[in-house]
C-alpha cells in the first residue's frame, strides 16, 4: 500500500505540473522534499541521542522493567505476542506515556527503541510484527491528554478560552485511538489466520 | 486550568531528569556510563532514517507544491456539500495523515481567518490534537529498523484517523454548535 501511495503521488504531482505547464515546478518541489527530509532527520539527532542517553540509564536502573510489571495487564492485552519482562515492554510503555503527557519530543526515541526492542523477535527483519503494526497503530492516532500545540496557537490568536478544546481533542483522540486498536486486532487476527491455513 | 496545564508540561522533564539518575545512582549504577552508552545509538539511528524520510517527503513534496491535492480537494468538494461537513476545514482531514507541518499551517490560517473561537477553529484546533501524522510516524519508525513491508500498519493508521475526523466533527458540533 505504501507503495502505491508514494506512486500516486508523485505521478499525480507530475501530471498536475505538466497541466499547468509548469513541469519545473516538480523539480523544485523534489528537491525541496529531500532537503526537508535531511533536515528533519538532522533535527532528530539531538533528541535521540539525549532520549537515548536518558533511557539507558532508566533501563540499567530497572526503572523500565518495573513500569512494565506494573502496568502488565495494559501490555499483555495490546501485546499478547511479546515475551514477559521483555525490555521492548519498558519501552512501549515509555512511549504511550511520553504520549499522553504531550512529551512529543520524548515519545519519538522512546518508540524507536521499542520498535528495535521488537525487531529482536522478529524472525523476517524486513516485515512487520504483528506487535510493531500494534504499537504503530497506537503511536498514529496518538492517544494525548493536552494539545500543546494547539493551545499555544489559540493563546497567539487571542482566544477567550484556549484550552476549551481539552476536552473535545480528548473525546476524538480517544476514538480514533480505539478504532485504531480494533481494527489493528482485527487484521492480525485476520493474518494469523491465513497463516495458519497456508502452514497446514 | 490553563496554569496547571502548563505547569505540569514545564515541570515533567526536569522532574523525570532529575528522578532517572538519583534513582539509578541509589541502585548503584554508573550513570554518565550508562547515559553515553546508550546516546551512542542516537545517531546512527537518527542517520538510518534519512532515505525513508526524504523518499517520503519528496513525493509529498511534489503532491503539495503543484497543486495536485488542490484538485483531488476540488474532486471531494460536492461529496462535502451532501454531508454537510464544513467544507472550509476538509482540506485539513486530508493533510493531516500526510503532513504535519502543512496541516499546522492549514490550522493556522483558520484561525487567523475564522478566529480560534469560531465553530470552525475549534474543529480545526481538535482534528489537529487529536491524531498525529500516520504517513510520517510510519516512515520513521519503519524506517528506522528497516523495516521495507509495512503489512496493514497504514490502513489501520488511515482508517483510524477518519474515525478521529469524524469524532472531531461529531463532539464540536455536539457541544460548540455549527
Amino acid at each position: 500500500m505504501v507503495n502505491y501511495i508514494w506512486l500516486f503521488m508523485i505521478v499525480s504531482g507530475v501530471v498536475a505540473g505538466a497541466i499547468q505547464g509548469e513541469l519545473d515546478l516538480v523539480t523544485m518541489a523534489a528537491l525541496k522534499g529531500a532537503k526537508d527530509g535531511v533536515a528533519v532527520c538532522l533535527g532528530l539527532i539531538s533528541i535521540l541521542v539525549f532520549w537515548l542517553g536518558m533511557m539507558r540509564i532508566a533501563e540499567d536502573a530497572g526503572l523500565l522493567q518495573k513500569l512494565a510489571k506494573l502496568l502488565n495487564p495494559v501490555v499483555r492485552f495490546l501485546f499478547p505476542g511479546v515475551p514477559k519482562g521483555h525490555p521492548a515492554l519498558g519501552y512501549i510503555l515509555s512511549n504511550m506515556s511520553a504520549n499522553l503527557f504531550g512529551l512529543g519530543n520524548a515519545a519519538t526515541p522512546m518508540g524507536l527503541k521499542a520498535m528495535e526492542e521488537l525487531q529482536k523477535l522478529n524472525p523476517d527483519p524486513k516485515t512487520a510484527t504483528p506487535a510493531m503494526c500494534t504499537l504503530l497503530a497506537i503511536n498514529t492516532s496518538s492517544l494525548t491528554l493536552i494539545p500543546t500545540t494547539i493551545i499555544g496557537m489559540r493563546m497567539e490568536h487571542g482566544s477567550a478560552n484556549p484550552t476549551d478544546i481539552i476536552g473535545t481533542t480528548i473525546f476524538a483522540t480517544l476514538c480514533s485511538t480505539i478504532v485504531a486498536i480494533l481494527l489493528d486486532r482485527w487484521f492480525r487476527h485476520r493474518l494469523e489466520a491465513t497463516n495458519k491455513t497456508n502452514a497446514s | 486550568m490553563l496554569a496547571i496545564v502548563t505547569q505540569i508540561s514545564q515541570w515533567m522533564i526536569p522532574i523525570i531528569l532529575a528522578f532517572i539518575p538519583l534513582y539509578a545512582t541509589v541502585r548503584r549504577v554508573p550513570v554518565y556510563e550508562s547515559f553515553i552508552d546508550g546516546a551512542k545509538e542516537g545517531f546512527p539511528t537518527a542517520i538510518q532514517i534519512i532515505p525513508h524520510l526524504v523518499g517520503m517527503m519528496v513525493a509529498v513534496s511534489i503532491f503539495r507544491e503543484t497543486g495536485a491535492l488542490q484538485f483531488y480537494l476540488g474532486v471531494f468538494k460536492p461529496l462535502l456539500a451532501r454531508v454537510h461537513f464544513p467544507e472550509e476545514v476538509f482540506p485539513l482531514g486530508l493533510m493531516r495523515p500526510i503532513t504535519g507541518a502543512g496541516a499546522l499551517a492549514y490550522v493556522e490560517s483558520i484561525f487567523r481567518t475564522y478566529g480560534p473561537d469560531s465553530f470552525l477553529g475549534r474543529l480545526a484546533g481538535t482534528m489537529q490534537g487529536s491524531t498525529d501524522t500516520t504517513l510520517y510516524v510510519l516512515t520513521v519508525y519503519f524506517g528506522a529498523v528497516g523495516i521495507r513491508r509495512s503489512r496493514y500498519a497504514l490502513k489501520v493508521g488511515l482508517m483510524a484517523d477518519f474515525a478521529g475526523l469524524l469524532a472531531a466533527w461529531f463532539i464540536v458540533r455536539l457541544l460548540f454548535g455549527a
